[in-house]
């Protein structure tokens, strides 16, 4: 391994760097100049982001644990264009709260550590590099999820996530060591081919699912899901429902379609039951919540339920929609709860839909891009959620899964009925004493503006998606 | 011959509801009005200068109307044969509808400046109807599928936020969510036909899709679904979405209620344009209507037509609300024009019926605007919908008066008006090939006549109630519009409508067939009699009659208690039992257990009990059992 070899991780390395520098600025900031921490790290991530842009070469290192190419480090770019768009909307945030217990650092040190153990994760070839890059990814957010000290609801969801992840880990790494039991191997390489239908493999490929289905918030394991993004601080249950997702899903994409091929008979009619029973229990729950935080986690776990619908067809075009889908589905859900977060923060922790009763009167900007990012999760047209889901079933339909389409299908038009009751909330109920006008910062501003204008450009400009296409096509299905 | 300019035809209304919508606050009242009706004036005569050049100029080659792609750009590529287009289509039906959506929308925003007068939201209003305009504009010059969907959703939108425009009263937002709900729920038929359709037939394109030799060849390829090819089982599908567009029955209760938005608006969008968008539908996809399976879904649409125009239609004779007479009147007239696509032939003469329900669509959309515009003058002038609180309007308002006594002799099929021509070859068409059709058809236009007139004596006879404040005639902005569609309701009738529309593109000349014809004439002036007797002057016939009708009257009055079997269904089953027992499970299992635990204690030793409350424990639970559970299945599945 030389230098240039180590240029394949470009990505780790340098969110590595801003993590090391961030921690020295933290020490090294007095007391009353920790604001100035933010901007440090805001300056350092986007510098991170744009470079991130710049084309790799592909390869793989470490004897092909980890692997780098266009799909993996296109991917990376678009998990940190959703971290820098959750830090925008998060700095008002972070200074209000972390200044009261003096930690600012330690919320980006700690979601930018998270944000490493993702990108490690999507691009590891191994399943005990999975395994730790998972750890990685998980244990600084449960820090995060308890960040908010003096609320005790914060404290709650920091123990559940943490109790229930070190659950859900232990499940998948037994599963992990049946699948070596089973094929002889770690290596996705190796294992490709290998690894013939048996007890032993069946079982180690559930319990593999089953961890990472609990990162994705699929039922049965999705109990979590509502408790912790309604405890969370909002930009944390922001990350853990977009980034935390989306690379979940990527890696058990990558598992299933090319390493677990041999599996598919067994593992199709499972996702398959997976994905009704997650549209149906997400969209049952979302319709009589009443605060819009548990609200989104239900509705993010019904969207799980589609994902799950549009991988079925493990082809080309499989990987392509559910990618497709889910860099549009970041966009949506970091619009809604931006708006969300920044109502709580301005309002005084108003978060229920009843609160939002006349927003569009004094807000009528945050109003719109509320509706704009709801309207693209409910997927009405031009707005780009539409064309994502569209693609799902185009995906599900090539293979002749009409009853799933179908299934899907009233599942929207339920899901389309409780994204209006919020949308109906802020533009046409009125209230006594609506939330009053406020100003959010220029930073929060920048990231909606950034948010709209890619749920209106990744819908209706096409080379979008023949970009995705053409990365997936390195697959080998 | 360079038609690329077209494409402003609907780019214009998108910039005038951009620059309304974005400058809402700053742009006041009256300039909004006038800058709205300007871009359509705009629009209208563009409209208008490539309709005609279409017809009489370039749009024929070898003696047959040719579908011209003005413009079309690829958009979206997935294969070579599939991709996604967006342009723009000429040919005989979309040149029809390019008079028709901009004329009406026209005359609507020019009266709107005399109706909406001092509402709070002008402008929005104005970027609403601008929104829409570019909508179904865009829906009605669509190259493709794909394209006509995303066009016929934001039609959906825009209508859902002009009806829902009077948003501080509950019933106008329950109605714009009805509406927008109950077409969304079709539309979603519609997604699946187009998914079966881009399966099967490979191609989103219409000029493709409605090839002969096209579908020839996918006749022979397509698969057998339970005794249909798959293809009819696709176009059922899209007819759902029609249907659901075009209030057939049963997915027909949001139009109702939709009159709560601004009766400008009702007669823009449910009556001349948004509403007949499935009829337009089933014309611009009819090859395939009428070759797949032998016409079985053509089959299925003139029925569901034929059953929703005579269901309308005896609703129509009951209800109070003027509106709402005018909305079941649309959706009995809409029912029509289904039924005449569904008995109709393909060739030559043998088209007959396809012509008729454009043509009705055509004369349709000018009397049934001037019938809604003619009633939003007279709500304006005595504040209330309900037929109670007028009567005697006649010398008040003279010339709401006589433009809407043409407009109600024009839908009851009195020659020489428009309705009449219409009207007389839908019938020819029906006798022709369907003889159960043309005898609902037949009963229908009698009643179109008696409730038509029971309408028109109840506003302007009846007696001569004395009002708080007398009524006036509405302002000129609002009359004007009101002479300009009478007298398209006069002439439209004598365009030879034949010669420019049929199914395949040729043409012919069709002769009005007088034995027929006065038939149809004789019940229309019955039905006029009939009303006449009962409600020229007040008098306690009418309720005698209802009395001996007792029941019957009372089914039809609430609409046949549809709504509440909707209700019933929504409410009752889904909400209560489903939903509610997975929030129940919430409630109880989920916090439950956590709600019993003290909220005194301090917040650490809450954790520690947070640890132990089973809370965890039992997500833990269900996490293994489910493990355990799919790991079975996965072994049964082994097996």
């Amino acid at each position: 391994m030389n230098l240039n070899n180590m240029l394949l991780m470009r990505h780790e390395l340098i969110l590595t760097t801003v993590i090391l520098i961030l921690i020295i600025a933290d020490i090294f900031t007095a007391d009353k100049n920790k604001k100035s921490v933010n901007y440090i790290a805001l300056g350092l991530f986007a510098l991170h982001t744009v470079i991130g842009f710049i084309p790799l070469k592909t390869g793989t290192l470490f004897g092909g644990m980890f692997v780098t190419d266009p799909m993996v480090y296109g991917f990376k770019n678009i998990l940190n264009t959703g971290v820098l768009l959750i830090i925008l909307l998060a700095i008002s945030w972070v200074n209000k709260k972390g200044l009261q217990n003096n930690k600012v650092g330690e919320f980006y040190i700690l979601m930018f550590s998270s944000l490493l153990g993702m990108f490690f994760l999507i691009s590891s070839r191994n399943f005990l590099m999975l395994y730790l890059s998972l750890e990685l990814s998980t244990l600084p957010v449960t820090a995060l999820a308890a960040y908010d000290i003096f609320n005790r609801k914060s404290s709650e969801a920091g123990i559940k996530l943490i109790l229930s992840a070190a659950f859900s880990s232990g499940i998948f790494l037994f599963g992990i060591s049946l699948l070596y039991a089973a094929g002889g191997s770690l290596y996705f390489s190796e294992l490709e081919g290998h690894i013939g239908h048996s007890y032993l493999s069946i079982a180690g490929l559930i319990m593999f699912f089953a961890g990472l289905a609990f990162k994705i918030s699929l039922v049965p394991f999705h109990f979590w899901t509502a408790d912790v993004y309604e405890g969370a601080p909002t930009p944390v249950s922001n990350y853990l429902s977009v980034i935390s997702k989306a690379a979940a899903v990527f890696i058990l994409m990558i598992s299933l379609f090319v390493t677990l091929k041999e599996l598919k008979d067994i593992w199709i009619p499972v996702l398959y039951g997976i994905s009704v029973l997650t549209m149906f229990t997400g969209n049952l729950f979302a319709l009589r919540q009443k605060n819009l935080k548990r609200f989104l986690a239900f509705s993010s776990v019904a969207q799980a339920g589609f994902i799950m619908m549009g991988m079925l067809s493990a082809d080309h075009l499989a990987a392509s929609s559910v990618l497709y889908f889910i860099s549009i589905y970041i966009f949506s859900n970091i619009g809604a709860f931006g708006v969300v977060q920044l109502v709580a923060l301005a309002a005084g922790g108003k978060e229920n839909i009843d609160d939002y009763n006349g927003l569009y009167r004094t807000n009528p900007m945050l109003s719109l891009v509320l509706m704009i990012s709801l309207f693209s999760l409910a997927g009405i047209p031009p707005i780009a959620g539409f064309f994502g889901k569209f693609f799902l079933y185009t995906s599900a339909a090539s293979k002749g899964f009409y009853v799933l389409v179908f299934i899907a299908v009233v599942n929207v038009t339920i899901s389309l009925y409780y994204y209006l009751l919020v949308v109906r909330a802020a533009f046409l109920r009125k209230s006594e004493n609506p939330i009053p006008y406020f100003k959010s910062d220029i930073f929060a501003r920048i990231g909606l503006i950034i948010v709209v204008i890619a749920l209106f450009l990744l819908g209706l400009y096409s080379p979008f998606y023949d970009y995705i296409d053409s990365v997936t096509k390195i697959l080998n299905i | 011959m360079d038609l690329t300019y077209t494409v402003l035809i609907p780019l214009i209304p998108l910039f005038v509801f951009l620059l309304l919508g974005l400058n809402y606050k700053r742009i006041k009242e009256p300039v909004s009005g006038y800058i709205g009706t300007t871009g359509l004036l705009i629009t209208a005569l563009m409209s208008f200068y490539t309709a005609f050049q279409y017809f009489f100029n370039y749009g024929k080659a070898g003696g047959v109307y040719q579908k011209i792609y003005a413009f079309n750009t690829e958009w979206i590529h997935f294969t070579d044969t599939l991709h996604i287009d967006m342009g723009i289509l000429l040919d005989p039906i979309s040149a029809v509808m390019l008079i028709v959506v901009p004329l009406i929308s026209l005359m609507v925003h020019f009266y709107s400046i005399g109706y909406m007068h001092k509402e709070p939201g002008f402008t929005r209003f104005y970027a609403y109807l601008s929104l829409f305009t570019f909508s179904m504009l865009g829906l009605v010059l669509s190259t493709n599928l794909f394209q006509i969907y995303i066009f016929w959703e934001m039609v959906g939108v825009s209508s859902y936020l002009l009806i829902g425009y009077y948003f501080e009263k509950p019933s106008a937002i329950l109605a714009a969510k009805k509406a927008f709900i109950v077409t969304r729920f079709a539309d979603f038929g519609f997604l699946v036909g187009i998914l079966m359709v881009s399966y099967y037939a490979k191609t989103f394109d219409f000029k493709i899709l409605t090839d002969l030799s096209f579908i020839e060849n996918l006749k022979m390829q397509s698969g057998i679904f339970m005794g249909l090819s798959v293809m009819t089982w696709a176009l059922i599908f899209i007819f759902i979405g029609g249907a659901g567009k075009s209030a057939m029955f049963p997915l027909h209760i949001w139009l109702p209620d939709a009159m709560e938005g601004p009766t400008p608006v009702s007669a823009l969008i449910h009556a001349a344009t948004m509403v007949v968008a499935g009829v337009f539908l089933v014309a611009r996809l009819f090859p395939a209507f009428y070759f797949f399976d032998d016409g079985f879904a053509l089959n299925v649409v003139a029925w569901v037509g034929a059953f929703t125009t005579l269901f309308a239609a005896v609703i129509a004779i009951t209800q109070n609300d003027i509106k709402r007479v005018l909305a079941f009147s649309t959706m009995s007239q809409i029912g029509y024009m289904m039924l005449a696509l569904g008995v109709s032939g393909f060739e030559g003469h043998e088209g007959l019926g396809f012509m008729a329900g454009m043509f009705h669509l055509f004369t349709h959309a000018m009397f049934k605007a001037l019938l809604f515009l003619g009633a939003g003058a007279i709500i304006h002038a005595v504040h209330s919908n309900y037929m109670q609180d007028m009567g005697g309007l006649r010398k008040y308002m003279p010339i709401t008066n006589i433009t809407f006594l043409l407009a109600a002799l024009a839908i009851s099929g009195i020659p020489p008006l428009a309705g009449f021509f219409s009207k007389d070859e839908i019938l020819a068409a029906a006798f022709e090939n369907n003889m159960p059709v043309f005898i609902i058809g037949y009963i229908v236009a009698g009643m179109t006549a008696f409730y038509m007139f029971r309408l028109y004596y109840r506003i302007f006879w009846w007696n001569n109630p004395d009002y708080e404040h007398k009524p006036h005639e509405a302002p000129a902005t609002m009359t004007i519009p009101l002479v300009i569609l009478a007298l398209m309701t006069i002439l439209s009738g004598f365009i030879p409508f034949a010669e420019f529309v049929s199914p395949d593109g040729a043409g012919f000349h069709s002769h009005i067939d007088w034995s027929l014809a006065s038939a149809s004439i004789i019940i229309g002036v019955a039905g006029i009699l009939l009303a006449t007797i009962f409600y020229k002057k007040e008098s306690e016939l009418p309720t005698r009659f209802v009395r001996a009708f007792g029941r019957v009257h009372k089914w039809a009055f609430n609409k046949f208690y549809i709504d509440e079997i909707y209700f019933f269904i929504t409410k009752t089953i889904i909400f209560k039992y489903i939903s509610g027992s997975f929030a129940w499970f919430d409630r109880q299992v989920v916090d439950g257990t956590m709600n019993g635990i003290g909220n005194g204690t301090v917040w650490i030793s809450s954790k520690i009990k947070g640890l132990q409350s089973g809370k965890i424990q039992d997500y833990a639970m269900f996490f293994i059992s489910g493990v355990l559970a799919l790991i079975m299945v996965a072994w049964l599945l082994f097996n």
